[in-house]
This record gives C-alpha cells, sequence and structure tokens, in this order.
C-alpha cells in the first residue's frame, strides 16, 4: 500500500491535506532535497512537488527519473506556472525522439 | 574501418559468419521494438500533454480559490480546518509490461466511499472560499493521478527508447559492417591461400616434369653409348 506526498511552500499545498494527501512544507533547496530522498526511499508512490521548489532541487528530481517508483511530479504552486511541467514532457520527447515533435518549438 | 586482428582461419570464418546472422536477427528484432515503442510513447505522451495542460488549469483555479480562502481567515483557524483530514487516498502500485517496459499502474482508493466527505472542518468558522478551493482540488485529484501514471510511463519509455535506438545504431553502423568487412577480409585471405597453394603445387609438378624428362633423356644416352655405334640412336622423346 503506497501513499501520496505533495512538497511545496505551505500556500500552495494545504489543500492537498483535505483531499487526505500528505502535505509536507518545505522551502528550504536543502532540506526539501534530504525530505524528498527520505519520501522517494518510504512508502510513496508520487510525490507532487510545486514546480518553483522542484527547479531547485533539479538534481534530486533527475535521479528518479529512471526508477518506476517513485513518480515525481511538478505541480504549478500559487505563484503562477513556470512551465516547467510542460518542459519535462518536451524533455521526455527529445531524449526518445531525438527532437521535438509534439510541441513544435512552443 | 579499422579493423580488429583476426586470424584468417576457416574456423573464424565460420564463428563471424554466424556472428553476423545473430547481428542481423537482433538488429531487426531490436528495430522492430524500437518503432512499436516509439507509437506507443507518441500517443502516450500526447495524452500526457493534454492531461497536463487540463491538470494546470485545473491547479491553478484552486489555488485562485485557496488565496482568496486564505486571505478571508486567520492563520490559526485555517490550520486547525486542515488539521484531521477526514479523507484519506491510498495508492495500490501495479505494474504493466509494454515492450519490456515496466510501467506504473496506480489505482487509488478513499477511506470513505463518499465523494463529498473531503470537508475536515465545521463550516461555522471557516470563509466558504474554502469550501470551494477544497472541492475544485479534489475534482482534480483523479486526472493528478491519472497524470502521474502517464507521466513516469512517458518517462520510462523515453529512457528504454534512446537505450534501444543506441543499440540498433550500434549494430547497423559498427557491427555489422565490422562482422561483414572481417568475413570479406578472411575469404580473400583463404583465396589468397589456396591460390598459392595451387601455384606451389603446380611449381612442384614443373620441377618434378623436368627431372623427369632430364633422367629419361640421360637413360637414352647410356643407352645409345653402350649399343655402340652400329645401331642407330633412337628417337628422342
Amino acid at each position: 500500500m503506497y501513499k501520496i506526498a505533495v512538497m511545496g511552500d505551505r500556500d500552495s499545498i494545504y489543500g492537498f491535506a483535505a483531499l487526505g494527501l500528505e502535505v509536507f512544507p518545505v522551502t528550504e533547496p536543502a532540506q526539501a532535497a534530504r525530505q524528498l530522498r527520505s519520501l522517494a526511499e518510504g512508502q510513496y508512490a508520487v510525490i507532487y512537488i510545486t514546480e518553483a521548489l522542484a527547479a531547485q532541487v533539479e538534481a534530486e528530481v533527475d535521479r528518479y527519473r529512471a526508477s518506476r517508483l517513485p513518480a515525481i511530479i511538478p505541480i504549478p504552486g500559487v505563484a503562477g506556472n513556470t512551465g516547467m511541467g510542460i518542459l519535462n514532457v518536451k524533455k521526455s520527447v527529445e531524449q526518445a525522439v531525438g527532437s521535438d515533435i509534439i510541441f513544435n518549438g512552443n | 574501418m579499422a579493423k580488429k586482428q583476426v586470424n584468417p582461419t576457416r574456423m573464424e570464418l565460420t564463428r563471424l559468419k554466424r556472428k553476423l546472422v545473430t547481428a542481423i536477427r537482433g538488429h531487426k528484432l531490436l528495430k522492430d521494438k524500437r518503432d512499436e515503442l516509439m507509437r506507443q510513447f507518441l500517443d502516450l505522451v500526447r495524452e500526457n500533454k493534454v492531461l497536463r495542460e487540463k491538470v494546470e488549469a485545473g491547479i491553478q483555479a484552486a489555488n485562485k480559490n485557496f488565496v482568496l480562502a486564505r486571505a478571508g481567515m486567520a492563520d490559526e483557524v485555517l490550520n486547525v480546518a486542515m488539521m484531521a483530514p477526514s479523507q484519506r487516498v491510498y495508492l495500490e502500485a501495479g505494474e504493466r509490461n509494454v515492450m519490456s517496459v515496466d510501467i506504473p499502474v496506480f489505482e487509488y482508493k478513499t477511506r470513505s466511499a463518499d465523494a463529498n466527505n473531503i470537508y475536515s472542518y465545521g463550516f461555522a468558522f471557516t470563509s466558504s472560499d474554502l469550501d470551494g478551493a477544497v472541492k475544485s482540488l479534489s475534482d482534480v485529484l483523479p486526472d493528478l493521478l491519472k497524470l502521474a501514471e502517464i507521466e513516469k510511463s512517458c518517462q520510462l519509455m523515453a529512457a528504454e527508447i534512446e537505450k534501444t535506438r543506441r543499440r540498433v545504431n550500434a549494430l547497423e553502423h559498427v557491427m555489422i559492417p565490422e562482422l561483414q568487412e572481417n568475413i570479406k577480409y578472411i575469404t580473400m585471405k583463404l583465396d589468397e591461400n589456396e591460390r598459392s597453394t595451387q601455384i606451389r603445387l603446380m611449381k612442384v609438378k614443373d620441377m618434378m616434369l623436368e627431372e623427369a624428362i632430364e633422367e629419361r633423356r640421360e637413360k637414352n644416352a647410356r643407352a645409345t653409348r653402350v649399343s655402340g655405334s652400329s645401331v642407330e640412336a633412337p628417337q628422342e622423346m
């Protein structure tokens, strides 16, 4: 049985607590990296992380790209959409195809 | 092409030929695998894009409500409201095999079956914006989980496609040409050896023939000398 975690600044994620997801408010990159690692090694299959925070701990996020679990998914925070989530999808396409054929450069 | 040192022997030739057959077969299979993976990946990634746009829009809308709710409420009240969630999401993670890539399949269960059981607070002290915010976020949740599944699958498949593509290219542009080159080299070397053996044999035969003629001539000459001048010398052969 797996659990779902949400990481990010408190304002962006506190609503997820009502849905029954576990929220971990962090803003400090070093602390976020530690937290992410302990979550990934724990019972969490899906970790949602705000785009702003994900950008700061990109190295940690990329470490779990190739493993089956957990899935680390960037979501927009209150500060707005930075386009990082879509960029990640684009990165997958580029990795697989060699060039971006889905988004046509926009 | 810089070719490796190979022994020009028949055994090596057979070995290389067998290897080439395997390499060509492997190349074909890997190419098929790559094409099929690519087809599935493209379908998946298109779905991923649509879903992500939808989820991002949903979360953004929910966030707007949350900001409003937070603005209208004291921090403590909000904390208390969110402190003990009545709902809980459990996730079951299975796996599905797509062309040798294990992609996750998520199935989620909520603690209470009632979809409206998401308000973990009494309505008396909280702003109504919070209700709307929680509701809009809960509407996004199924899509959010689907997104997690699809996006992870995309990442895993992208990695596998890259690996397969490299293997195909290595076989096509390095392994197979090298094997063909080596086979050609050995074949030519063996042919050359055979020709040189043949020539050597012909040469030896020539020498033996010459020797035989010489011997015969000497014998004839001796015979003529012994029989004396009265008898005519026999015809030279």
